[in-house]
């Protein structure tokens, strides 16, 4: 049994309206289910965490859902993490009560930089997590992409993930456009330049394939946490819809397994 | 009747949730008349310690609590800052704090030579130290939700139920008579956190 912090594996869902979606490099929303549902069956997978995340909200200039929230709320006893529209000190309090962890804010952490300072203050640095979205230019050069105004900003990601550890964020959620949805791998050349210069944790997203791009995430590109959509909610050749998610003794020994590989190479 | 305090800190909802689906009679209050007549208290709490303090001596709750606790005997389960506010005092502020155990609350501290990020934030074991009522009948394999920044350092040893690692051992149970506290969040822990709160609300 290995008796030290257990990486947290996390599926990520993504919201539209009422239900949930999956794109596939952020484009083509697709329905697969009801969000209720599916916080039902993880939580009898002990699941170690959620994240959710509206994908309009912040496009839309809406609102979190907090009725769907505190639906979610009640039923989730595993942490979670809610993004997508939080703009003010009231959403964030709101959120709280209704019983999320923690919240994630992408488009407006990097409109208000100020924001993120003051959640962090008030709540703690472990209730924020700074979402930065990533896609190659056509130079083939990373940059931060602004899901709110769906543009590609002229950003660096490691010294936007740098700033956003500096103004009080607890974690960086780093997600790839260019591999959402594509079931790929990770792209770890991204992640380990973010996660080499921060020293919170980052949650790596976009582009899981397997069970074990999930430890080789952490192991290979030193994620500290991982999270995938496609991999959790499809399932098989055909991408069937199917909740899933490994058992706990699958992940032990593919982060076991995963850990000794590695150690036997260097 | 578990009366959870809210002195406006916590995760209350999902703590009233868990108990509710164990079957246990719990509220959610701020009135001294309700933690009066509790028959056992929870004091939750995410956040920073002098927030908490403040709270609680804002809503004039600090000698209702230690008036029940320390001489009615009432147990209390504290969680996460709830625990970290039993102990005299943190370094994460400036204020006192109830002084229920001997002990302080420090900052994780590493000396460098590992990749360990703060906060402590995640899925880790106990090691439990001494038997006890609240981890009776607890699977080996259980495992708990914890995010924090800080931790408890007890002088007595005696106070100390479990432990846990992370860089180094630290306190994350602590329990002395009637007064427990818990570093994790139970009520973020599916099963395992539901059999805590469960044998505090049916053997403690």
């Amino acid at each position: 049994m290995y008796r030290k912090l257990k990486t947290r594996v996390i599926p990520c869902l993504l919201l539209m309206n009422h239900g949930l979606v999956k794109t596939v490099k952020f484009r083509e929303p697709k329905y697969v289910g009801d969000p209720i549902n599916a916080v039902k069956i993880f939580n009898e997978k002990e699941v170690d965490e959620l994240i959710f995340l509206d994908i309009t909200a912040t496009r839309e200039q809406k609102r979190p859902n907090f009725e769907l929230i505190s639906s979610i709320a009640t039923e989730c006893f595993m942490p979670f993490c809610y993004g997508g529209g939080i703009r003010t000190i009231e959403d964030a309090k709101a959120l709280f009560s209704l019983g999320a962890e923690k919240i994630s804010i992408n488009s407006n952490a990097m409109d208000n930089p100020d924001f993120v300072k003051t959640v962090s203050g008030l709540f703690g640095n472990q209730s924020i997590v700074v979402g930065i979205d990533v896609k190659k230019n056509i130079f083939g050069r990373y940059k931060v992409y602004h899901p709110g105004s769906q543009a590609l900003t002229d950003r660096d990601p490691v010294d936007y993930a740098v700033l956003a550890e500096k103004n009080g964020a607890g974690e960086i959620l780093l997600n790839s456009v260019d591999r959402d949805g594509t079931m790929t791998g990770y792209d770890f050349e991204l992640i380990r330049r973010v996660s080499e210069r921060l020293s919170i944790p980052l949650i790596a997203l976009g582009g899981a394939g397997s069970a074990a791009d999930l430890a080789d995430a952490v192991i290979k590109a030193g994620a500290s946490a991982v999270a995938a959509g496609s991999l959790f909610v499809f399932y098989g050749k055909h991408r069937a819809v199917l909740i899933n998610y490994p058992g706990p003794a699958e992940l032990d020994r593919l982060f076991l397994e995963g850990i000794a590989i590695h150690e036997q190479r260097i | 009747m578990i009366t959870i305090i809210d002195y406006g800190m916590g995760n209350l909802g999902s703590i009233l949730n868990m108990l509710k689906k164990i079957g246990a009679d719990a509220v959610i209050s701020s009135s001294i008349t309700d933690i009066g007549n509790a028959e056992k208290l929870i004091l939750p709490g995410v956040g920073a310690f002098d927030a908490g303090m403040r709270n609680l001596a804002h809503l004039n709750l600090i000698q209702t609590l230690k008036y029940k606790v320390l001489e009615k005997k009432t147990p209390i389960l504290g969680i996460c800052l709830g625990m970290q506010l039993m102990t005299e005092k943190s370094e994460e502020g400036t204020l006192s704090g109830l002084g229920w155990f001997k002990a302080e609350t420090k900052r994780f501290s590493f000396n460098g030579g590992n990749n360990l990020k703060i906060p402590h934030m995640g899925w880790n074991y106990l090691s439990v130290v001494r038997e006890n009522n609240l981890f009776r009948q607890m699977a080996e394999t259980s495992r708990f939700y914890f995010v924090h920044s800080y931790h408890a350092v007890c002088r007595d040893p005696a106070d100390v139920i479990a432990s846990t690692f992370y860089g180094y051992d630290f306190v994350s149970s602590v329990n002395r008579d009637n007064i427990y506290g818990v570093q994790f969040h139970p009520e973020k822990s599916h099963k395992y956190g539901m059999k805590v709160l469960r044998n505090f609300a049916e053997n403690v």
